[in-house]
């Protein structure tokens, strides 16, 4: 717990520092994109104005997984003819800085992520979809795109560039109750799991199931085989699958079984590393720990689904785990997994690829299990309460949802009623 | 201090990246971006860090002649014949590289791909058993959605593709949302465990 107060304030004072960088880093910007736009006022038309290359604000990531980043902008020719604000495209709280008349005002990015570019991303055919993989950017900035293209003609039409200036993004307060909501609901049940109170936490099979999978491992004389997804470490699949990576690799550790980590990131090998090395060292087998059983493949999506079947054909490991993020390979692989006889326990967000596990593997865990797991095998009572705090926001999400629907049927059901009252009463029916 | 520093880096990079996605406001909205150019510049040092693993487990293989050995030289082969005549020639069209690309990249990406057909058939194979109530149920949907999805199904029967339209747009969807939504909130919840330093599984902590 002190440890713990001490690290807080000490993110603290390292934040505002943090800050302060960013903030005299952001003045500069600001100071030289304010003195282009002054010079293009003065020249209207004037195309001989030199562009201001430290004006161009590059691309801007996206928070969330699946949503797209914002676009730096192309430069638009300059005979854009300039057309006055209107209504739609400019909120009251967004500042229109002017019309543009030079190719140095044209770098100015708006910095709101609009809805329709998430929609792009959030559809998806099942068992086809397949992530930038061939970039080393993350999957949101490879896939950006898309979006451009849909805000780009928009812009060029009206030859206009806002900078928001909003001190907060008001489409995103039901955001902010969700996260505010979770986070006393995690706070709450944290306080009370310290304070002694005991939390039931229902019996997840596949989790429960890790153990027998080790042993059974141990038994044949086999290695263990745990993929951590396809994606990045910035993608929280991945980091619940590391979670999951340091208590399978505890097992190994203590039962002196070889585990292999084959990855798709170079930084994802990386962090899986460490996490495995803290498990053999936590076990009291420093020893036993084989840093090149973790090693990295390929960034290739499907080069490193070659790879991994390479290795479950040769080395024919007893268990496997796949715990991650994945998209058209994870039937590949679980196939191949099966067809060489391993117990096979999988874990994935993703509700595309959920059925292929679901047919080709042992134990499966859906959604939002995956992300329970460190909690259900640490059974600490931290993370125990934390998980309580989320089962009570979902329950609270889940009868919002359906009083919703409800809600609907009921107008629906008024409606039907008035449309019988005025075609004649019940002879309709 | 060895897992502490790291924490810092993640409470803080957590707090910035969540100021910049409420608020719009300069100098708020740049600290995102900083912090993408940080992603990259650490993305390209991870690349070495990647290709000096391969190295040096394919080279280990090759040094100590382990079985397989000759296909480690085919892999590291490939792996320095490409980056050097992308470097040399350039990867436009028509160059050394794109034929490489071209010729024996992507087919045998498509090759990878295409094995999916077959392993979804023995998959649907076991999946579609009726074993028990619950497989029965799934075969019974299956039969109604593969051929409310055909055209032939539509010549048998006029309502095999309102069924399977029904069966695609309400339980289907339904199961699809549980999920979705119980997910999210595993995110967030992962997400706030990590930044108030509960969750340290990922540095190799309880």
């Amino acid at each position: 717990m002190y440890d713990r107060i001490k690290c807080t304030i000490l993110a603290v004072i390292i934040g505002f520092l943090l800050f302060s960088i960013s903030f005299a880093y952001a003045g500069s910007n600001q100071i030289s994109l304010k003195s282009s736009r002054e010079i293009a006022r003065v020249t209207p038309g004037n195309k001989s104005v030199a562009p201001v290359e430290n004006a161009t604000i590059p691309a801007m990531p996206s928070l969330f997984p699946g949503t797209l980043p914002i676009q730096p902008n192309e430069p638009v020719s300059s005979s854009i003819t300039p057309s006055p604000v209107t209504a739609e495209n400019t909120p009251s709280v967004v500042e229109t800085v002017t019309s543009i008349t030079s190719s140095a005002e044209q770098t100015v990015t708006p910095a709101i992520s609009s809805p329709e570019r998430t929609e792009t991303t959030s559809e998806s055919t099942p068992g086809t979809e397949e992530p930038s993989v061939s970039s080393p950017l993350p999957a949101s900035t490879a896939v950006a795109t898309p979006g451009t293209a849909e805000t780009k003609p928009k812009e060029e039409a009206t030859g206009e560039k806002k900078i928001d200036t909003r001190w907060f993004k008001t489409e995103r307060t039901n955001m902010l109750v969700a996260i505010v909501l979770l986070s006393g609901f995690i706070v709450y049940f944290i306080f009370s799991a310290q304070r002694g109170t005991e939390l039931f936490v229902r019996r997840i099979a596949g989790l429960s199931a890790l153990d027998d999978a080790v042993g059974r491992a141990t038994e044949m004389g086999k290695a263990v085989l745990y993929i951590p997804g396809i994606m990045d470490m910035d993608d929280i699949q991945t980091l619940a699958g590391l979670s999951i990576l340091s208590y399978v690799a505890q097992k190994t550790a203590e039962y002196d079984t070889p585990i292999m980590v084959p990855t798709s990131r170079s930084l994802v090998m990386s962090t899986a590393q460490e996490v495995v090395k803290e498990s053999y060292m936590r076990a009291g087998r420093p020893d036993a720990f084989r840093p090149d059983n973790i090693r990295y493949l390929t960034d290739d999506q499907f080069g490193f689904v070659a790879g991994v079947d390479g290795i479950m054909v040769r080395d024919e490991p007893a268990a496997n785990f796949y715990m991650g993020c994945f998209y058209a390979e994870s039937l590949i692989l679980a196939e191949t997994g099966h067809s060489t006889g391993a117990i096979q326990m999988a874990g994935t967000a993703m509700p595309s690829q959920l059925p292929f596990f679901v047919a080709a593997c042992d134990y499966t865990l859906m959604g939002e299990e995956l992300y329970a797991a460190s909690a259900y095998l640490s059974r600490d009572p931290q993370q125990l309460g934390s998980l309580k705090g989320r089962i009570c926001v979902r329950l609270l999400s889940y009868s919002v949802y359906y009083w919703d629907v409800y809600l609907k049927l009921q107008v629906l059901h008024l409606l039907f009623i008035s449309l019988i009252l005025n075609n004649g009463g019940l002879s309709i029916i | 201090m060895k897992r502490e520093f790291p924490m810092l880096i993640t409470v803080i990079a957590g707090l910035g990246y969540l100021l910049f996605y409420f608020i719009p406001h300069w100098p708020f909205n740049l600290i995102g971006e900083m912090f993408q150019s940080w992603v990259i510049v650490i993305s390209a040092f991870a690349i070495l860090l990647g290709v000096g693993s391969l190295i040096k487990v394919h080279g280990d293989r090759i040094s100590r002649k382990t079985e397989g050995w000759p296909y480690s030289i085919i892999l590291l082969s490939g792996v320095f014949i490409t980056a050097i005549l992308g470097i040399w020639k350039g990867v436009d069209v028509g160059t050394p590289f794109d034929y490489i690309f071209r010729y024996f990249y992507s087919p045998m990406g498509s090759t990878m791909f295409s094995l999916l057909a077959f392993f979804i058939a023995s998959a649907a194979f076991r999946a579609f058993r009726a074993q028990s109530r619950e497989a029965t149920m799934l075969l019974v949907a299956a039969f109604f959605v593969m051929l409310g999805r055909v055209p032939i199904g539509e010549l048998i029967w006029e309502g095999f593709p309102k069924i399977a339209s029904w069966l695609m747009n309400f339980p289907t969807t339904a199961g699809q949302r549980a999920i979705m939504i119980g997910a999210a909130l595993g995110v967030v919840s992962t997400s706030i465990k990590i930044l108030i330093g509960i969750d340290k599984s990922y540095l190799g902590g309880d």
